[in-house]
């Protein structure tokens, strides 16, 4: 196939990935935009093989890696549970960037197979797009495996943090940057490995002092990386379909980091720099253990109370995906409505584990998407409703950022729980959320604590409304 | 002069860049998981890089020091491939319109 046709047809895909990315400004046009995304793929692939034009026995077992690679991924993607995204989006990204470096180190050893020039003589614009695609590819992996872990709970969700943690980081940016310098004049394979090796531990040493309630951020920003990390590749190959892609999901993460944070009212830096909560919470927090007393009800009292309101508001929070409550909340809902109650849901930017996360799940359990709502869309409507249901959300309700400036959640966006005529919020315990601040909301005369697990809870409320 | 054709792809990336930028910001918050999830399919067309870099082996050797690490990464852009797509397509069939059917 000719350089130029093969060139054409990349850039077609490019089109195609960004039409993909079109399609989801609405849930109608998103799986059409999804078949573009399949649709373009498949053209990447198959221009590849031609451009290549090599169908020795290797060919053949280039289809068997891409069957075996293929199968594992539709397995698990039938089978991971809706509630476990995160992780799996995690670890999609620790792969993408494993692949970039594997590509890369390829590239170096066998620069002639990719036009680069000859070993220990690559073209120096190459080399360097090279170093990037492989140093963001490394630090995309292991920053990936870190959330991975973190979100699976194999590892503590509670920020890691050493003294001089931050100084360690920018020095080892530094040696990245002069390593790569020494690698351009040498062309030494020794400096490559080191490099890479140097890119992992930093990948690893960003994302532990990063805590779980953080993740929406870490998730986005390394969604981020994965595509400035396939931009750089694409560079290197001078692929124009890869540098579309890589500025695409570069952007689109960075987006995301972006919404995320505005979500907690936090700076980037803030975040990245790690440790929310982890150093003043223990004075705050002690300060309010001066036992205030809250009013608890059992699920016939909740029953009651909405049985007699006329609109229900229910806010959710990583806890109902915690307690795997979405299918028994959308059963809840159903017994409201036929009581011709009427019910919607708010969502906070940064309730759960990774952007969005919350309409997923009430997706999954059928609740349809015009019930749902964003916290701009709903804040004013929470004055006019009669009851607001919270489960599994915490520090997002909390009206303490409004009011307290000492506070360190204060400015954050909060949904206006407290304006309702009465709250029903479904808790564990009073233990306080990942903030460590304890709820204003807990001890207004108007909220009614639920103590139980969110699931049961919402199970005999169902009971008792029939 | 010519013009160096790496500045035509730096042009390719700076309007994708900004392409990205306008076309995230009109995704649906509700529908931001299935942005990530996508976003990482697509990323995977590193595939290509490790196809080239498979097929890189002179004839007969099928496996050389530098071809290997093509077939490691196609194993892995493989699975985020079928797996990120479908995933997708799993998470995108859940989201329903209120039935009007009362």
């Amino acid at each position: 196939m000719s350089a130029n046709l093969s060139a054409i047809l990349y850039l077609v895909s490019g089109v195609l990935f960004i039409l993909a990315l079109r399609g989801l400004s609405s849930p109608e046009t998103s799986r059409q935009g999804n078949l573009f995304g399949i649709i373009g793929m498949v053209i990447a692939v198959t221009v590849t093989f031609l451009s290549v034009g090599n169908f020795s026995s290797g060919f053949i077992y280039v289809l068997m890696f891409l069957a075996i690679g293929g199968s594992i991924g539709a397995f698990i993607a039938y089978r991971i549970p809706m509630t476990a995204m995160p992780e799996l989006v995690a670890g999609f990204h620790s792969l993408v960037g494993l692949a970039a470096v594997f590509v890369a180190i390829s590239a170096f050893i066998n620069p002639a197979a990719f036009n680069l020039g000859t070993p220990g003589n690559i073209k120096l614009a190459s080399l360097i797009e090279m170093a990037i695609g492989a140093a963001v590819g490394a630090i995309t992996f292991s920053g990936s495996i870190i959330a991975f872990l973190k979100l699976q709970g194999i590892m503590s969700g509670a920020p890691i943090t050493f003294k001089g943690q931050h100084l360690v980081n920018a020095l080892l940016l530094i040696l990245i940057v002069i390593l790569t310098i020494y690698l351009c004049s040498t062309q030494s394979s020794n400096l490559f490995w080191i490099l890479i090796a140097v890119s992992f531990l930093i990948g690893f040493l960003i994302i532990i002092p990063i805590g779980g309630a953080d993740m929406p951020v870490v998730i986005s920003m390394l969604n981020s990386y994965s595509g400035w990390a396939a931009a750089g590749i694409g560079f290197t190959l001078e692929n124009t379909a890869l540098i579309i892609t890589g500025a695409l999901v570069g952007s689109s993460g960075a987006i995301l980091s972006y919404i995320m944070c505005k979500g907690m009212n936090r700076s980037f830096f803030n975040v990245i720099l790690g440790g929310f909560g982890a150093t003043d919470q223990t004075s705050s927090s002690q300060q309010s253990k001066e036992q205030r007393p809250v009013k608890s009800g059992n699920a016939d009292d909740a029953a009651f109370l909405m049985k007699n309101a006329s609109s229900v508001i229910i806010v959710p929070g990583y806890g109902m995906a915690v307690a795997q409550a979405q299918h028994a909340l959308r059963e809840m809902v159903d017994t409201l409505k036929k009581n011709d109650i009427k019910v919607s849901y708010a969502i906070h930017p940064v309730a759960g584990r990774m952007p969005g996360h919350m309409n997923v799940l009430l997706a999954e359990a059928n609740v349809p998407y015009d019930e749902v709502f964003e916290l701009e869309e709903i804040n004013s409507d929470f004055a006019n409703a009669d009851v607001a249901f919270v489960i599994g959300a915490n520090d997002v309700t909390n009206p303490v950022a409004k009011t307290d400036p000492q506070s360190p959640i204060y400015g954050m966006p909060v949904l206006d729980v407290e304006k309702t005529k009465s709250v029903l919020f479904v808790k564990r315990s009073l233990s306080p959320g990942y903030a460590g601040i304890d709820n204003d909301l807990f001890y207004k005369e108007n909220t009614l604590m639920l103590f139980a697990d969110a699931k049961k809870m919402v199970e005999e409320i169902t009971k008792a409304l029939d | 002069m010519e013009i160096d054709p790496f500045i035509f792809r730096l042009s390719i990336f700076i309007l994708s860049i900004f392409v990205g930028y306008y076309v995230v910001w009109s995704v649906t918050p509700s529908l931001h998981t299935p942005l990530m999830s996508v976003t990482n399919a697509i990323s995977s067309v590193i595939i290509v890089g490790a196809i080239i870099a498979a097929l890189s082996g002179s004839d007969g050797v099928v496996f050389s020091s530098s071809s290997i690490y093509g077939f490691l990464a196609i194993i892995l852009a493989a699975v985020n491939i079928f797996g990120g797509f479908l995933v997708t397509q799993r998470m995108l069939a859940m989201y329903k319109k209120k039935k009007k059917d009362k």
